[in-house]
């Protein structure tokens, strides 16, 4: 099959591949930039296990082709850690024991970064509502809840701290 | 000369972060930045893909498989069919239930999404491509989805491979889709018991199939290296020892020259135990070709072929005096085994350990028989985050001691209270001859009742049910459960004649660091946390520098693995063993190193102190350094252990779960208003991680009380298997859950635990159906099968005349 060259911006850093174009972007970020923290648990939407963040959007890569990602900026689980400091999300996750086989949770952390930024002070409903394109087999939620409210929390500490400072 | 500045013993334990702690997960940091490893993640040079041509039809016969297409599209390898395995003997393979199972359909397919073929290709899409381009023609034969038209005379012949095996691995055969019946109890006494009892209750139960669908699907990277004669295989197993036994076994390669490797597992619930044929032909792909063979299937693959969970019709009958002592429990039951007996139990038990019906409660008679069944559905039969068809039997026998406190208008709780084994019976020889190690029932209920008032939700129910314009049904669900997990005891417990013992080996490092390795492997439960802690507390070494390892046969001990419970009550006794063996060592160094006899040293936290004089100590750091150094005249150098752990007996964990549920009379949805689990799992290791593995046990357990179900129309075809008809409950509709625990630990466990991530599916299932059958229970209504969707629920309503 033709391939179609594909610009993009992968935590911040540009790539140029020839691509076929049916190449599913979960595919092209696992087996082409060895990205391999968005997984494949349903191919359907559902799961949310592929959940990645495409120009301030969460997107489920399994359902969205690479070719679609021409000029975009595109953010994975690889790239929340800043220069090796965990985000606040992951520090929440880690903190309230919000994972066990660990296969759902890039995504999860994925949403639970772009959730925070559309909602910053979130109530549980919210939360609930808000994280309901992920699903996870093994935490019930509750702890993933709970680590959410812990990064919203981190967040606007860090956020009050920073307009102090300035 | 320490005294001034020596940190408080307090201190001392908790640096140590031993056994009690909420100790935060080793496993995390690497899943955080997604960094995990599982199968679908590892990529070798050269690899291939291999994809799945699978039948639609359930029950047909195969014509002709023209492969010609297939092997024109550009990137496509090769393409076998069971006509290709059979030179090496590899069509059929065998079972852990000890039937055969197609590895790919010969001559015929005996449920829908049977492996028929399969494309080897350079890579996924192309694998693909060639599997669409496989033309396969089938004749259509009569499908048989119902166990019992399967078991009428005139029935089809599903299993042509069978015909004239009157005897299978588990007895004689009655039928030619019957597998075989099993019988525990005594059939005499229970039915004398019935034959006295002024009450006798029945009721038929369905348990519906589901599926445990974990979020990471079944795949394996085989690769086969033909110089060195080796095969290393990568894949999603929870008992990678007894795959490799397998391996070897079938291939004719030698144990030590095959590795199965199962790396990070995205979650097991028992869908990971079976050897599944895209296994096989991934790896006899890779021995014909020479190269790496990738294969991981997609959902609608791991729905429809991989191991499904219950289909059991059970009949329950429970014998009583009037007062509701209940003194006789008879069980009838149809197992739905589908096309090829592949349940995951161990060897003798065909029904598992189903015989643990009796439950919580002192029955003096009992019998129980199961009769499993060939129908035109995928095989399997697996635990669903249980021990082997528990959830099933305590589904049970908490159903029928509601049906039974309905009838003699006892409230469910007394009932319970009337019955229960008392703690002072323990150990508990049970009619089914299982000897339960140690329980307190009692207190566990009053602390429940107390804790959501019982009594105060009893009066609310009785005030919602006298008022006609309540527009919500309100259901108190009550269940009492008792586990049978740690399988097993090898005199009675084998898988394919393997004991299943589980082992630990444990090597303590110069500069007092360790590493343990285990023969089982977690894929979620924190193994590499909690068992750290175990050693942390037995040896005095702190948690943060021993480092676990599992899943790679190469270097781990064998073990059977991890399912069942099996992990904490097993493997987590061979690490206390293994450890004590060490620590036996470790006092005759210090000895020589104090120079004082043995029996003057005690130990305290992580060290040996001189009796009386506790200036005088060595530190488990301490003695590390000399046992590669300075050991006594006669001991070995090194500190190192390893022990396999085959148990005496199993445990059993209890619980006692309360919900409380509002019924919409006009939609038939079910709130869940509060749901209140107690565990008692006897020692508690990582309390965080517990309460864990119970938020995450209850949320399956509602997934399947309140919406899983496999639904088959006549023509065998499933009609469920993506997650768009699949329930797997997000965020939104899970509850809210509250934990609480009592403490019994087993006695014959050398550190006291009895495991705990089953017991909260297992308890929580029967508790939501008793809440809903609850809220109609005043209605003369006494079972209502799952799953209670909105729609079924408000079936109900519509029956009872109370919808609005």
């Amino acid at each position: 099959m033709a391939k179609k060259l594909v610009t993009l911006k992968v935590n911040g850093r540009t790539h140029e591949k020839a691509v076929e174009p049916r190449t599913l972007l979960v595919h092209f970020l696992r087996e082409e930039l060895n990205l391999t923290g968005a997984h494949i648990g349903c191919e359907t939407s559902h799961c949310g296990a592929c959940t990645v963040d495409i120009d301030g959007h969460s997107v489920k890569a399994c359902t969205h082709l690479a070719v679609q990602c021409e000029g975009s900026d595109v953010l994975t689980v690889e790239g929340l850690a800043n220069a090796g400091v965990l985000h606040a999300v992951q520090e929440g996750f880690y903190k309230e024991h919000g994972l066990q086989c660990g296969f759902c949770t890039p995504g999860m952390l994925v949403r639970a970064y772009r959730f925070l930024h559309e909602n910053p002070n979130p109530t549980e409903d919210e939360i609930r509502h808000g994280m309901s394109g992920n699903l996870c087999r093994c935490t019930g939620y509750q702890n993933i809840i709970k680590a959410v409210q812990y990064a919203a929390r981190q967040l606007q500490q860090a956020a009050v701290a920073h307009k102090e400072a300035a | 000369m320490n005294a001034p500045t020596d940190p408080t013993l307090l201190e001392r334990t908790s640096a140590l972060q031993g056994m009690g702690d909420s100790r935060l997960r080793k496993e995390d940091a690497r899943f955080i930045q997604g960094k995990g490893n599982y199968v679908d993640d590892i990529k070798m040079a050269g690899m291939l893909h291999m994809d799945i041509v699978r039948s639609p039809y359930a029950h047909a016969r195969i014509r002709s498989i023209d492969k010609s297409e297939a092997l024109k599209i550009p990137g496509v390898i090769a393409v076998l069919t069971a006509d290709d395995l059979k030179p090496l003997k590899l069509h059929w393979m065998p079972t852990l239930a000890g039937d055969v199972a197609a590895v790919l359909a010969d001559e015929k397919v005996h449920f829908q999404m049977q492996e028929v073929a399969v494309v080897i290709a350079e890579d996924r899409y192309a694998a693909a491509d060639g599997v669409e381009a496989v033309i396969v023609e089938y004749e259509e034969l009569p499908v048989v989805i119902d166990p019992f038209e399967a078991l009428k005379p005139d029935a089809p012949v599903l299993r042509e491979d069978l015909a004239g095996k009157t005897s299978g691995a588990h007895g004689p055969r009655e039928h030619h889709n019957h597998i075989f019946t099993w019988d525990a109890g005594d059939k005499d006494a229970a039915d004398a018991a019935f034959a006295a009892a002024p009450v006798t209750v029945k009721e038929h139960i369905f348990y519906p199939r589901v599926h445990p669908c974990p979020l990471e699907t079944c795949g394996c990277v085989a690769s086969f290296d033909p110089i060195r004669g080796e095969l290393t295989t990568y894949i999603t197993s929870q008992a990678p020892h007894v795959v490799r036994t397998v391996v070897s076994l079938l291939s004719g390669i030698p144990e030590s020259k095959v590795r199965i490797i199962s790396p990070d597992i995205g979650g097991g619930f028992g869908n990971k135990v079976g050897i599944y044929p895209g296994y096989v032909c991934a790896i006899v792909s890779s021995i014909v070709l020479g190269k790496p063979v990738k294969w991981v299937e997609d959902r609608i693959e791991n729905i429809s072929s991989t191991a499904f969970a219950r289909d059991y019709h059970m009949d329950g009958e429970l014998a009583a005096t009037a007062d509701g002592k209940i003194t006789g429990l008879r069980v009838n039951v149809v197992a739905d085994h589908g096309a090829f007996d592949a349940c995951a139990d161990p060897t003798k038990f065909p029904a598992g350990l189903f015989h643990i019906v009796s439950g919580s409660y002192d029955i003096p008679a009992a019998h129980a028989s199961v009769k499993g069944v060939y129908t035109n559905k995928a095989p399997g039969g697996v635990a669903y985050r249980c021990s082997f068809r528990v959830t099933e039997a305590v589904y049970l026998i908490e159903r029928m001691v509601d049906v039974l406190a309905q009838k003699l208008n006892i409230d469910k709780a007394e009932i319970r209270e009337r019955n229960f084994i008392r703690k002072e019976q323990f150990p508990y020889t049970s009619a089914f001859g299982f000897e339960y190690d140690s329980g307190d029932y009692h207190t566990a209920l009053h602390k429940v009742l107390n804790a959501c008032d019982y009594k105060g939700l009893r009066e609310e129910q009785a005030a919602k049910r006298a008022d006609p314009n309540c527009p919500t049904l309100m259901g108190i669900g009550l269940v009492s459960f008792t586990e049978v997990v740690g399988a097993g005891p090898s005199k009675m417990c084998d898988i394919l004649g393997v004991g299943m013992f589980d082992s630990c080996e444990i090597r303590v490092h110069p500069t007092g660091s360790a590493l343990a390795r285990m023969g089982t492997i977690t894929q979620g439960q924190g193994h590499q946390t909690t068992y750290a802690q175990i050693i942390a507390t037995e040896l005095g070494i702190p948690s943060e520098v021993i480092q676990v390892e599992e899943g790679d046969t190469s270097t781990a001990p064998y073990g059977l693995g991890t399912y069942g419970s099996r992990s904490t009550p097993v493997a987590g006794a061979a690490i206390a063993m293994a450890a004590r063996k060490i620590h036996a060592k470790a006092r005759k160094i210090a000895a020589h190193l104090l120079e004082v006899n043995e029996n003057d040293l005690d130990w305290e936290i992580d060290r040996f102190n001189v009796k009386g004089d506790p200036t005088k100590h060595k530190t488990m750091k301490d003695i590390a350094w000399s046992a590669y150094n300075n050991v006594p005249a006669g001991l070995e150098p090194g500190l190192e252990a390893v022990h396999y752990y085959d148990p005496p007996n199993f445990t059993f964990p209890f619980g006692i779960y309360l919900c409380v549920v509002d019924i919409d009379r006009g939609t038939g949805e079910t709130k869940v208003r509060r749901f209140y689990a107690l565990d008692d799992c006897g020692t508690r290791i990582n309390p965080m991680i517990i309460e864990g593995q119970i938020h995450g046990g209850l949320t399956e357990g509602y997934a399947v009380a309140m919406g899983q179900q496999m639904p088959f129309d006549a023509q065998g075809n499933l009609l469920g298997n993506t997650l768009m008809d699949y329930f797997l409950p997000t965020a939104v509709e899970t509850p809210h859950w509250e934990t609480d625990h009592t403490v019994t630990p087993s006695p014959h466990h050398p550190i006291g635990a009895k495991g705990v991530a089953e017991s909260p599916h297992v308890g929580s299932i029967p508790t939501f159906t008793s809440a809903v059958v609850d809220a109609f229970a005043h209605l003369g209504v006494t079972n209502m099968t799952m799953p209670h969707n909105a729609y079924r629920v408000w079936q109900q309503l519509k029956a009872s005349g109370v919808a609005l």
